[in-house]
């Protein structure tokens, strides 16, 4: 449904704060221009600290002793020869920090050491420690568990099978973590008025994010009982609260967390972690600074990344290839603990609909627990396993009814300012632009389909794929009503701007925006503002660095800081140059008469004038992203303030032989409304290009699963640098980038998301590109070299050219999923609540 | 032979002489770390899977987490920390700031320490040739293009060309 | 952070110092040459020697010699680097100068060495982990344990020869000198492998490698072909090396086809090796050779990338390796 109004937040009647979004790019000095990150230099001159280059006097230094077993019971632990050596200074074990946690309200099912029950092999047991690593280590080595060991739950169909034993005893049932089912529409009748009906069964295997820092934190305890931690995290507020509340009763406001500069993260630090908790406890305890930094292995232990997820889609179309109904199941293996998993869970399903006009709409998903490193967000979290399943079937229809991929994108497309069938408010909408872009840039018209052969008799072929992605999530993870991001402003007589707020910057820029920001609307240099960020004793609350939310909903709460220290000043400086304060202009380090540009003082004056007038200068500038059209439960997933749109063209280049492929050209547009800084844009969009690529080609969680003589051993395959493989300077392709700006009024000056969406299409079109050049469909991800041979060699024996999982019932688990919600859409008259409500079982965790 | 234990033994670390007490089986990595507090190399897998750690010994690129302390001893060793001189950096940092070559920065100081070594002797590398240079060094924010063209524009600059980073690379195609 | 295990640090000055330190310590004592390979697995618990003799400071284990035969005696202290990049070596065996430079990556081709190479423990994704994933595991017959996860059943480890230059240098019939207590002897490369995944070598534990001879370049041709995931870091999940031999009439006299990351030792490809001699090398013939390699191989679920993916485009290297030779 296209709106009438446009989407935005509306407070009283009034707007809310414009965000500039329609300020040309002529008039503003620095945004959108190439200007160093704020933290650039430091980092080549190798001085950025990270957790693990931090000391303290006397630290300890500690380490985890975690689960050999996938499933078991403690039945006890004999630490007393660890205690005995000499050098450690403290030993805890799981009934020393009794508490639960959990990023999520609804699954607060971890403990910092698991205190009766491990679930995978990498479960934390106990804590060490001691004077040195090395020591801390051999204690581990000298402790004594024993347990009874039980069934492990392996994968999917193993957890939907298996009832007992559970994992936990929360969920839904047996091993079934969450259960949404939710009916958009008139699915029957989409059914009906589809002209051609196409069911497919996709698989994404899980990955992780491999950042290059391993995890990392430092906790200090001081004599007046607060406690300071400085850890590896892109959620400082989140750790802050879990910190509260394992370490009960020390009140939260003894209690400080300092978001350390990330080496990496892609969402894999963005849960509180059971060596952060433990650190914590452990400086308590020994009154000492205790530092763990985490191996390599470890890491993968940590985890959280993308879900395995087993897909079933089916689509109706018309012959023209327009969507009448879709009807998706993702199944998702979820690991050993909650993690974000029902957010995950509604994400497999939330998105479908933002990048093409779905008209009905059914989604089913089941998350399971299973013994494995528990899984959770990783950049695109939840959406990019329904994203390479919906790109691919569409190439699949496009082709079974003679169509270019590219034009059933087209027509399909959703519309601008317009609702979707399952209430996500779609603002601005650049994805046309991004199609055209890279269609024209790659010669997609000329040269798809014509299976060129290179000079070492590889095949070329190119694949196209389109995607959508959040500017934030819509709602908190926690349900409050207060404000998502939050900046303070301190403007200092020296002429020193310090901006104040809780973000995280993780190598994405987010320290920097506020700066471009701040320095545009204060017509000063941004490189001069001192930004302070992520430190909750100092910075007023972001939520995180998470589902791309930083540059909308910081950038809005600094926009909104700065403009009223404007205000400030504006006001002084009017007094005292007797200018109206609407004339006065601020620019290139001044505020100036616009009418008598000479007339005028320099910022630093500026300060100075409105300080004497005024008293001490400060402001604060909050952001809430506005309201969701959504009311049905479960659709608090999936609204955002905005939605990026990204398109690829991939070529590659097959060998039919041995179904080894290269990638020797990406062709990305990302429609991010507008770039705040067109040099880092690039590198968001080349990172995801990159990030993408690697799940393409070959990031995988794989498992080993071998029984012997009675025992199953079931443990992570690879949880190395070395053999968890991802793409080296070698493979990285040539990418031909294009910045779409439609800018969305609901973003700094019109900013959307970056350097998430454009991750997505990478799957599909590598996929897709497969089939250009040689005719088989891999329906799995990643879509690795053996897959390609696989389904190469079942094309020349006779057989579907095609490699995946079975596409028969036995494809995927029989679950009863109950009723669904039904839900009217926009278009049927619908409100955004659901007219039924089925009963289902339900028990939050402990 | 050297014992088990600890003994001491001068470094020549960025030009410096570092009088440090380590035992043998301390990696260089260990040493520069958490005896010269020199924090700047980095670690990410200790294995040498990932070149994170990459220093210079004797102008050579190599992976510190595998070299020990005690083989680099009267021996030209460099770290990220001695690439500037006095408070100007190198046009190589310079280029990895301005084109945003370092995000998280992690894997930076390993890159840099590989590129240095590849520009002192080969001035004008081709864009193959930076790639097999960095072919050791993992990054998982950058995809590496900014990288490349970091290296590629202090080259041009090193040789006193003029050298302006492309259109293409800052604003898109 | 993985860190070694103490020992105490030996840098001998000549080749008959080493021997007898060796010699003294036993089993507690290992040579380290360039460390690449021995110290990730001290790291990870693989080995503990409580000795550990380094080479660097043995004079002549350096130079790159070239014999008045033709013959080039490579010094096992040799960077790989250095020989990746030898002009000379390049001209004269450019077969060998890329299986070398197909080795990892150039970090730790600056500080890898020709003899660590030449010795490579053997790799297996069960043992190639750390203490605490083996441990998970209950270990493995080559450490620690009692079984081979590979193959439960069997009796023997399966552990899989990984270097990219020892496929090679068998098949190029090169040659290895070794330095013991009871003085030099050299042997064929060929010989100084065991199909073993624990007893990979032949030579005693204190035997020294001290070079490496490769023939004169006259009357054969060599080509590597290696087959991996990515185009760095990774070890071989297949390594063909191919050393042809013919007469004036592109004949083939002689051939050698060794495959190595398919057993625990670079397996001879006999069978296509029968095939080959007697006859040109034509499309068909080395097409033939090809489907003929993988018989004696031994591939098994423990590198990286599908075990029977491997087994199945092994014959399109082994003959793509073969029309290199041409």
């Amino acid at each position: 449904m296209v709106l009438d109004q446009p989407a935005g937040r509306v407070e009283d009647g009034k707007p809310a704060a414009p965000w500039r979004h329609d300020a040309k790019k002529e008039d503003l000095k620095h945004i959108g221009k190439p200007i160093r990150k704020v933290d650039a230099r430091g980092k080549v001159a190798g001085l950025t600290k990270f957790a693990d280059d931090l000391t303290l006097p006397r630290m300890l230094h500690m380490k985890l002793l975690r689960s050999t077993v996938a499933h078991a019971e403690i039945v006890s632990i004999d630490a007393s020869k660890a205690a005995a050596l000499p050098g450690v200074k403290g030993i805890l074990t799981g009934k020393d920090l009794p508490i639960p946690f959990g990023i999520l309200p609804v699954s607060q099912d971890e403990h910092a050491l698991c205190p009766d029950k491990v679930r995978f092999v990498g479960d934390p047991v106990v804590a060490i420690a001691a004077t040195e690593e090395e020591i801390a280590w051999e204690a581990c080595r000298l402790v004594d568990v024993q347990y009874r060991e039980l069934q492990t739950i392996g994968g999917i169909h193993e957890a939907a099978a298996t009832d007992e034993p559970r994992l936990h005893d929360y969920g839904v049932r047996g091993n079934i973590h969450r259960l949404e089912n939710l009916e958009f529409g008139d699915l029957q009748d989409g059914f009906a008025r589809a002209e051609h009906v196409r069911e497919d069964t996709f698989f994404f295997e899980g990955n992780t994010h491999l950042p290059m820092e391993q995890h990392a934190t430092l906790a200090h305890f001081d004599k007046d009982g607060k406690l300071t931690v400085w850890s590896s995290t892109q959620t400082p507020h989140y750790l802050h609260r879990a910190l509260a509340r394992t370490l009960h009763p020390l009140p939260a406001h003894h209690i400080r967390v300092v978001a350390i500069q990330n080496g990496g993260g892609f969402g894999g630090k963005s849960d509180p972690f059971n060596h952060e908790v433990a650190a914590a406890k452990m400086a308590m305890l020994t009154g000492r600074p205790v530092k763990i930094a985490l191996t390599r292995e470890e890491v993968f232990w940590c985890h959280r990344g993308r879900h395995p997820v087993l897909m079933r889609s089916k689509v109706g179309v018309t012959k023209t290839g327009r969507i009448t109904a879709l009807d998706f199941q993702s199944y998702l293996d979820g690991g050993a603990y909650g993690s974000y998993g029902t957010a995950s869970t509604f994400y497999t399903g939330a998105l479908q609909t933002v990048t093409y006009a779905v008209e009905n709409y059914h989604f089913r998903g089941a998350r399971f627990f299973t013994c494995k490193a528990p899984c959770g967000p990783k950049r695109g979290h939840g959406t990019p396993q329904p994203r390479f399943a919906l790109e691919v079937q569409l190439d699949k229809i496009a082709c079974d009814l003679g169509l270019d991929p590219a034009r059933i994108r087209l027509d399909n497309l959703a519309p601008r300012d317009s609702l979707t069938a399952n209430f996500l408010r779609i603002g601005s909408m650049g994805l046309g632009a991004c199609i055209e872009k890279v269609v024209a840039g790659s010669g997609w018209n000329e040269r798809r389909g014509k299976r060129e052969v290179t000079k070492d008799g590889r095949i070329r072929g190119l694949g196209l794929a389109c995607s959508s992605y959040l500017s934030g999530a819509g709602l908190p993870i926690y349900w409050n009503g207060l404000p998502h991001s939050g900046v303070q402003l301190k403007l200092d007589r020296s002429g020193l701007v310090t901006a104040f707020c809780g973000s995280t910057d993780i190598g994405q820029g987010s320290d920097s925006i506020l700066g471009w920001i701040i320095g545009e609307v204060l017509g000063i240099d941004p490189l001069g503002i001192k930004v302070v960020t992520s430190d909750t004793d100092l910075t007023p609350v972001d939520l995180g660095s998470y589902s791309s939310r930083v540059t909308v909903m910081t950038g809005n709460a600094a926009m909104q800081a700065a403009e009223r220290a404007r205000d400030i000043l504006q006001k002084g400086v009017a007094e005292k140059l007797g200018v109206p304060a609407g004339r006065l202009v601020f620019a290139d380090e001044r505020v100036f008469d616009a009418e008598d540009p000479k007339k005028g003082m320099t910022f630093q004056e500026a300060i100075v004038c409105s300080e004497a007038r005024f008293g001490t200068i400060g402001t604060v500038g909050s952001y809430t992203p506005p309201p969701t059209a959504a009311k049905f439960r479960g659709g608090g997933v999936g609204p955002s303030p905005s939605y990026s749109y990204s398109a690829a063209v991939v070529e590659v280049e097959v060998d039919p032989e041995t179904g080894i492929y290269r990638v020797p050209h990406v062709w990305m547009a990302h429609d991010i409304g507008r770039a705040l800084n067109a040099a880092v844009a690039m590198g968001q969009i080349e990172g995801s290009v990159y990030m993408g690529l690697g799940e393409a080609m070959m990031e995988e969680m794989a498992y080993r699963d071998r029984s012997h003589k009675g025992k199953r051993v079931f443990v992570h395959k690879i949880p190395s640098m070395l053999e968890y493989k991802s793409p080296s300077a070698l493979e990285m392709p040539k990418v031909t980038t294009y910045v779409i700006e439609d800018p969305d009024r609901n973003g700094p000056f019109g900013a959307k998301e970056v350097g998430q969406g454009p991750l997505l299409p990478m799957m599909p079109a590598v996929a897709n590109a497969i089939f250009d050049a040689v005719g088989v469909r891999v329906d799995e991800i990643p879509c690795s070299f053996e897959k390609v041979f696989a389904a190469l060699q079942a094309k020349k024996d006779g057989k579907e050219g095609r490699y995946g999982p079975s596409s028969g019932a036995d494809g995927v688990p029989v679950v009863d999923f109950g009723d669904s919600l039904k839900i009217k859409t926009p278009w049927q008259g619908g409100d955004g609540t659901a007219w039924n409500e089925p009963k289902r079982e339900k028990k939050a965790a402990k | 032979m050297s014992e088990s234990k600890k003994a001491l033994a001068t470094f020549q670390v960025n030009g410096e002489p570092h009088e440090v007490a380590f035992a043998p089986h301390k990696t260089l990595l260990e040493v520069l770390r958490e005896e010269m507090n020199l924090t700047g190399t980095k670690h990410g897998c200790e294995l040498g899977e990932c070149g994170t750690c990459t220093v210079q010994v004797d102008g050579v690129p190599i992976l510190s987490c595998l070299c020990l302390a005690v083989d680099a001893v009267g021996k030209d060793v460099r770290t990220v920390e001695g690439l500037a001189q006095a408070s100007e950096l190198t046009p190589l940092q310079h280029c990895m700031a301005d084109l945003g070559a370092a995000q998280c920065g992690y894997c930076t100081p390993g890159v840099l320490m590989a590129a240095d070594a590849l520009l002192k002797h080969n001035p004008k590398p081709t864009r193959d040739e930076i790639k097999e240079a960095l072919a050791g060094n993992l990054c998982r924010c950058t995809g590496y293009l900014k990288i490349f063209e970091a290296v590629e524009l202090a080259a041009a600059r090193m040789r006193g060309e003029k050298a302006e980073p492309s259109k293409e690379s800052i604003h898109g195609s | 952070m993985l860190r070694l295990p103490t020992f105490t640090y030996h840098r001998p000055k000549t080749a008959t110092e080493a021997v007898a330190i060796a010699c003294q310590h036993g089993k507690a004592a290992m040579y380290v040459a360039g460390g690449t390979d021995l110290y990730p697995n001290m790291k990870r618990r693989h080995q503990a020697p409580t000795q550990v003799i380094s080479l660097q400071d043995v004079p002549g284990l350096h130079a790159i010699d070239w014999l008045p035969d033709g013959r080039c005696a490579i010094g096992s202290m040799v960077k790989l680097s250095k020989l990746e990049h030898d002009a000379k070596v390049k001209a004269a065996h450019p077969a060998f100068a890329h299986a070398v430079r197909e080795i990892s990556t150039p970090l730790l081709r600056n500080m890898g060495t020709i003899g660590g190479n030449l010795l490579l423990d053997t790799r297996c994704t069960y043992y190639d982990q750390t203490h605490e994933w083996r441990e998970s595991i209950d270990f493995c017959m080559k450490k620690d344990g009692a079984i081979c996860w590979v193959a439960p059943g069997s009796p023997r480890c399966w552990a899989v020869q990984s270097s990219d230059t020892v496929p090679l240098v068998c098949a190029m019939e090169a040659e290895v000198e070794l330095v013991g207590r009871d003085g030099v002897r050299t042997i064929k490369a060929g010989d100084l492998y065991r199909d073993d995944g624990i007893q990979y070598l032949t030579k005693k534990p204190e035997e020294l490698l001290t070079r490496l001879i490769l023939p004169a370049p006259t009357g054969w041709k060599a080509s590597y072909l290696k087959l991996r995931r990515r185009d760095t870091y990774d070890f071989p999940v297949l390594g063909v090396g191919a050393c042809v031999w013919t007469d004036a009439a592109g004949t083939v006299t002689k051939a050698n086809v060794r495959l190595g990351g398919a057993g625990s030792y670079a397996i001879p490809a006999t069978e296509s090796e029968k095939l080959l001699v007697g006859n040109k090398l034509t499309d068909e013939l080395v097409a033939a050779a090809g489907s003929a390699a993988m018989k004696p191989a031994r591939t098994m679920d423990n590198t990286d990338l599908d075990v029977y993916w491997r087994r199945k485009v092994a014959p399109v290297y082994v003959a793509r390796a073969l029309l290199a030779c041409r």
